[in-house]
């Protein structure tokens, strides 16, 4: 009998159809992954499995078979005793999705109690058994925590603690690693790889990042508009994908081992210069020496950035890639000028600046707070015209829908609202309100983060014809390490403020000499099974060392 | 009468900038889909309009709020209006009052006018001063804003019917009494309604279109006119819309304190002073300023809560099982 | 537990210091403002020849940040005034002479308190049972019949004025059918069960608004609690819906609700005014309201002084119990 069977899924809320005719099968002990971006439906079929969606309102139908039950038209009963002791589900948020009042050794305890007649102490023990078991060091003291004194990885791994608990035979495991750094992603999914080999646990993986399924799954199935588009081996599926929205989606993913298309780049000269080395070249455009923040007060005040000098020229792209904490975001809002430096400088053309110059602007993260909503498009683009003191209409109207047609969008489209757009729609009206004051510098801050691998790949390729066009200096601020790649001529890394290292893209990625350049590298979830494996022996011999 | 309540309400709402699809058709439509809003919106209207068209009214009545009518009570009797029920008639379509002989008619004509025109001039000063501070406190520098979040805590500390009592008791007689019942209720209440202000506009001073705007080159005011303000609409439109109860049940409490608006001119809560005494005489003149008040503040709180849900429907819609919230990626530190 | 410690610490300075903000405030309002000071607190009836002794005593000639340094020093050490022939002293906390009724202002709230103390601190047992029972009720059984009930229950309890209550009350209850005697007030120390039957009424009047408000609260935060990420986890491991309410939701839903207890606090001190005058209970409500009526200014600020007093002490405690309940707190 196979761990999960489903049959014709189809889930409906009000008028949207977010599943619609899913079937797959998963066997004991295998690993399947659903791939999919956002809308695809992939969650909705994770939470379906346990039955999540009873009492919301949504309408399911088809047939969910569970480790033996059938979820479709269990009782509560029913349900009850198949969630977490049979089939257990951890979820994307760690921080969020355990109770912040109770010790974390508590919280397991109580649902081991649940499955299980043992008296309060035995849970805990098995508590503090199964943190141990995920790698949470001096288990015992620290199931007595609470959950916000818990890093974000040991979050995401007491939650899976808490899984484990009742030693299901299914763990379903919704985007786990999306809300953590790289480096942490890497041990968590290295994790889940070995509780896998040790328990015979079948694992059903939902996530957008191609990557991530590759590294841990043997079976993908590809979603998009909650039907199937592909199903097979892994290797199969990602070596020779047959169908098309696969293969775009593939193409999209950017690689951290393929060198930027060089032949549209303007070739750094070879003798790659040190991003930190100062040169009394024309060409330079921005200049930032010793750069130095503090962020908080008092005792708390923590140091963002820590004696950062950079410089930026002109037609070229500078990556700056670094994990959360590493003060990169801050760096750019220094960059800038939305932020003073406490101590260093920043030159623009030579000459200090201080404050806001229209000539260095930033392209923001978030495609929904970037974008002023009661504001349509076109008066968001025309608002740096408009402060520099144009007055015409007509002049506005037209510079405006030039910018729009530039960056992919429509002219007409000036007088429509940011709810009306796409997320990625929204980041080129961003891109375009930063060309409206005619930049030299664009500082992007983590641009396209926020959206899925389609959509990413358009808007780095909108960016580097734009930089191309007209002679801008980029600076691309991210942790995601293969879209930095894929973008830079130079690269720094970044950590807890410091540049650790910096040089040509290629140098640094090819050739990393700081240690946690290699771990960084080491982490990136590989689109190759065997490569991955190869990785993961990597990351085993340097967490060794 | 609660300030607990309306600062309840200003915890749960407003902190949240709402980003989504917001704009007056977007509003108006969902409002109307609010059969009890409706209702409610409905009801305060006609209630604005007889406090609008008392004087109209009451010359149909022939009738006005202040003249004494001795003959139509019984003073040996302690001053019980003659006649059944309180003396309805023709002339005098609800009554008369006791011992005064007042058409109560055109005494609750003319007390909706006092009750409400107090309540809105009352609402409108505090959200002034509410979001002068607010702003002020969420844009100034470090010190500035602990000066004026303190001063607001003061004035949140105070409670509003004990500050207007004494406020009361210290202005001379000859100052025209709803005038200062207006002014007082107004400078005491408008601390709550600044916290709302502030906590938004830090809010909206963090959103990334703000910092856009910064390099676009815009200076503060201009920012603060163009970007901040209009996100203030909502969470102060919504707050106001609680005020205006609020303060209607607090002008009618000191007004039954004797302390309020004072006779000649009408005003329910005066009419409940001595309402225990003459119910059994007249039982409208309990129930119909009580239930003027009542239905006043009930249409009232309903439109408001109409109005909320309105502006932001994340507030109406509570998933009830399982789904949770989708949130974006969020980025966090070493294992 | 410094952080804890040090959270107290913080709260308690910040507490002295609004404390110390408002007697300021209070005093450049009242003793500020044009008109005849010294006419005022005299009273009506006085003579010009009294109101100059006043005028002496209060020391009105010295500059008003002087005054009010002689008001705060009286407040912690007492005081005594004096006129070329007779000495008055006032004891610590001095809160001022009330010339019209030739007593200690802090004599006249000291008898009254009790009474206040006993409405204000029985009211607010009965509208937190009652308030936290109808929102966790209400949230619980959404959707159902009983939570339309509750709500518009609720609904109809926080729009009417609070005296319109207990006059709906006291004129059913006393008047019609006859099932209580009209309250009067018994000293908790004679007789503790007409103490407490005498002050139902009054209780039930200023509870009732007071607990429809904390009933909408404590539903919009369990609602919402109820919503969160955490509570999805636990039904998701085969938690029965009653252990998660009760263990989870509950706690995360009530903090935050307690916590804005203490503006309950505040406005309950202003429907107690109102209940007092009405049930006829000697307490500091009604004294105010007769203090303004004869416009006996010592006795008005004192009472805001003190009244003041309560409420930051309600909001200190509030803010401690909320930290208590959610040690995150703690770290603000």
């Amino acid at each position: 009998m196979s761990l999960v069977q489903v049959t014709d899924l189809t889930v409906e809320f009000g008028d949207l159809k977010a599943v619609d005719g899913l079937s797959f099968t998963l066997e004991q002990g295998a690993a399947l992954a659903l791939v999919g971006e956002s809308g695809s439906g992939k969650s909705t079929v994770a939470s379906a499995l346990l039955g999540l969606h009873n009492g919301t309102g949504a309408r399911v139908g088809g047939a969910i078979e569970v480790a033996g039950t059938a979820v479709h038209e269990a009782s509560d009963d029913e349900l009850r005793r198949l969630r977490g002791a049979k089939a257990a589900m951890v979820f994307q948020d760690p921080l969020s999705s355990l109770d912040p009042y109770y010790a974390i050794g508590d919280q397991i305890a109580e649902v081991y109690r649940v499955h299980t007649r043992v008296s309060r102490r035995a849970a805990r023990a098995r508590a503090a058994e199964v943190l141990d078991r995920v790698g949470i060091a001096d288990a015992r003291r620290r199931s007595r925590s609470r959950p916000h004194e818990f890093s974000g990885g040991m979050r995401q791994r007491a939650l899976i603690a808490m899984a484990l608990a009742c030693e299901p035979d299914l763990l379903i495991a919704d985007e786990p690693t999306t809300a953590l750094d790289v480096t942490v992603q890497a041990q968590i999914l290295d994790l889940l790889h070995t509780l896998r080999e040790e328990t015979g646990m079948g694992l059903l993986l939902v996530t957008h990042d191609v990557g991530v399924a590759a590294e841990s799954v043997d079976e993908v199935l590809v979603m998009r508009h909650g039907r199937v588009v592909e199903h097979g081996p892994v290797a199969e599926v990602l070596g020779s994908p047959v169908e098309a929205y696969t293969r775009g989606l593939l193409a999209a993913v950017p690689r951290v081992d393929a060198p930027r298309a060089a032949s549209e780049a303007p070739a750094p000269a070879d003798d790659a210069q040190d991003v930190t080395q100062e040169a009394t070249d024309v060409d330079i455009v921005l200049e930032a020496t010793g750069l130095r923040r503090e962020l908080g007060r008092g005792k708390k005040a923590v140091t963002a950035v820590d004696d950062v000098s950079l410089t930026i020229r002109r037609g070229e792209t500078l990556g700056v890639v670094g994990e959360s904490g590493s003060g990169k975001t801050t760096l750019g809002r220094m960059l800038v000028g939305l932020l003073e430096p406490t101590g260093g400088e920043v030159r623009y053309d030579g000459h200090p600046r201080v404050g806001v110059n229209p000539a260095v602007q930033m392209v923001f993260q978030d495609p929904v707070s970037s974008l002023n909503p009661r504001r349509s498009v076109g008066e968001s683009i025309a608002d740096p015209l408009r402060a520099r003191g144009e007055r015409d209409e007509r002049k506005i109207r037209g510079r405006v829908s030039e910018l729009l047609e530039r960056v992919g969008l429509e002219g007409a489209h000036y007088d429509r609202y940011p709810h009306e757009f796409s997320g990625g729609q929204r980041q080129r009206v961003g891109i375009a309100r930063a060309l409206a004051a005619d930049p030299r510098v664009i500082v992007c801050d983590e641009p396209v983060s926020a959206l899925d691998v389609t959509t990413q790949a358009q808007v780095v390729a909108l960016l580097g014809e734009l930089q191309r066009e007209l002679g801008l200096a980029l600076v691309f601020v991210a942790h995601d390490l293969a879209v930095v790649r894929q973008v830079s001529d130079r690269v720094a890394v970044m950590r807890r403020g410091r540049i650790v290292e910096s040089g040509s893209a290629d140098e640094v990625y090819d050739n990393p000499q700081d240690p946690y350049t290699k771990q960084l590298l080491a982490a990136v979830p590989a689109l190759d099974p065997q490569v991955a494996a190869r990785r993961r022996a990597a990351r085993r011999e340097l967490a060794a060392a | 009468m609660s300030e607990a309540l309306v600062a309840a309400e200003a915890a749960g709402t407003g902190t949240e900038p709402v980003p989504a699809a917001s704009g007056a058709r977007q509003f108006w439509r969902r409002l109307r889909t609010q059969r009890a809003a409706l209702v409610a919106a409905v009801v305060v209207a006609l209630l604005v309009l007889v406090a609008v068209a008392a004087p109209l009214l009451t010359a149909i009545e022939g009738q006005d709020p202040t003249t004494y009518h001795p003959s139509l009570i019984d003073s040996a009797r302690g001053g019980v209006p003659i006649g059944s029920f309180g003396g309805i008639s023709g002339d005098h379509w609800l009554g008369v009052e006791p011992q005064t002989g007042r058409d109560l008619f055109a005494r609750l004509v003319y007390g909706a006018r006092v009750s409400l025109g107090v309540a809105l001039a009352a609402t409108v000063i505090q959200v002034f001063l509410g979001v002068v501070v607010g702003v002020a406190a969420a844009l100034g520098t470090g010190w500035v804003d602990q000066l004026l979040s303190r001063l607001t805590d003061i004035f949140v500390a105070l409670p509003l019917m004990i500050m207007s009592l004494a406020l009361l008791a210290i202005v001379p007689a000859s100052f025209p009494r709803p005038v200062l019942v207006t002014l007082v209720i107004g400078f005491t209440a408008w601390g709550n309604i600044s916290k709302v202000v502030r906590a938004q506009t830090l809010t909206l001073k963090g959103l990334d279109y703000v910092s856009a705007a910064r390099l676009s080159g815009w200076g503060t005011w201009r920012i603060a006119r163009r970007e901040l303000l209009p996100g203030l609409a909502a969470p102060v439109i919504t707050y106001a819309a609680i005020l205006v109860p609020v303060n209607i049940s607090v002008e009618a409490a000191l007004s039954f304190l004797g302390v309020g608006v004072k006779p000649p001119t009408p005003s329910s809560g005066q009419m409940l002073t001595a309402a225990d005494v003459w119910y059994q005489a007249a039982p409208q003149y309990l129930l119909l300023p009580a239930g003027a008040l009542f239905i006043t503040v009930l249409a009232l709180t309903v439109l408001g809560d109409g109005v909320r849900i309105a502006l932001d429907p994340r507030a109406a819609s509570r998933l009830s099982a399982g789904t949770g919230r989708k949130r974006e990626a969020r980025k966090e530190g070493t294992a | 537990m410094s952080g804890f410690g040090g959270f107290l610490l913080r709260r308690l300075v910040g507490a002295v210091i609004t404390l110390l903000a408002i007697s300021v405030l209070v005093y450049v309002v009242f003793y500020a403002t044009p008109g005849n000071v010294a006419q005022i607190t005299c009273g009506p009836r006085c003579s010009p020849e009294q109101v100059r002794q006043v005028a002496e005593q209060l020391k009105l000639d010295d500059p008003l940040y002087l005054r009010y340094w002689h008001f705060l020093v009286g407040l912690i050490a007492g005081q005594d005034y004096s006129t070329g022939t007779s000495v008055a002293h006032c004891s610590a906390p001095c809160l001022g002479l009330s010339y019209q009724s030739d007593q200690q202002v802090l004599d006249i709230i000291l008898a009254k308190l009790p009474v206040s103390l006993s409405l204000v601190l029985g009211a607010m047992v009965l509208w937190l049972i009652l308030g936290v029972g109808t929102g966790v009720l209400s949230a619980w059984r959404r959707g159902r019949f009983t939570e339309r009930l509750l709500t518009g229950l609720t609904l109809a309890g926080w729009a009417t004025p609070v005296f319109v209550i207990g006059l709906v009350l006291m004129i059913v209850v006393c008047g019609e059918l006859r099932l209580l005697p009209f309250p009067q007030y018994v000293r908790l120390t004679d007789d503790p069960e007409q103490w407490a039957w005498n002050l139902l009424l009054p209780w039930l009047s200023l509870a009732l608004i007071e607990a429809a408000a904390f009933a909408r609260m404590t539903r919009a935060s369990m609602l919402e609690t109820l919503a969160e990420d955490h509570i999805r986890t636990f039904r998701a491991y085969g938690v029965a819906e009653r252990t998660i309410v009760v263990r989870h939701a509950l706690r995360g839903a009530l903090a935050p609700v307690i916590a804005l207890n203490a503006n309950n606090v505040g406005s309950a001190i202003g429907g107690a005014v109102l209940t007092e005058t009405l049930f006829g209970l000697p307490g500091i409500g009604q004294e105010l309201v007769h203090a303004v009526n004869v416009v006996d200014l010592p006795v008005v600020v004192g009472m805001v002084l003190v009244i003041g007093f309560f409420v930051v002490l309600a909001n200190a405690v509030a803010d401690v119990l909320y930290a208590v309940a959610d040690r995150r707190v703690v770290l603000t």
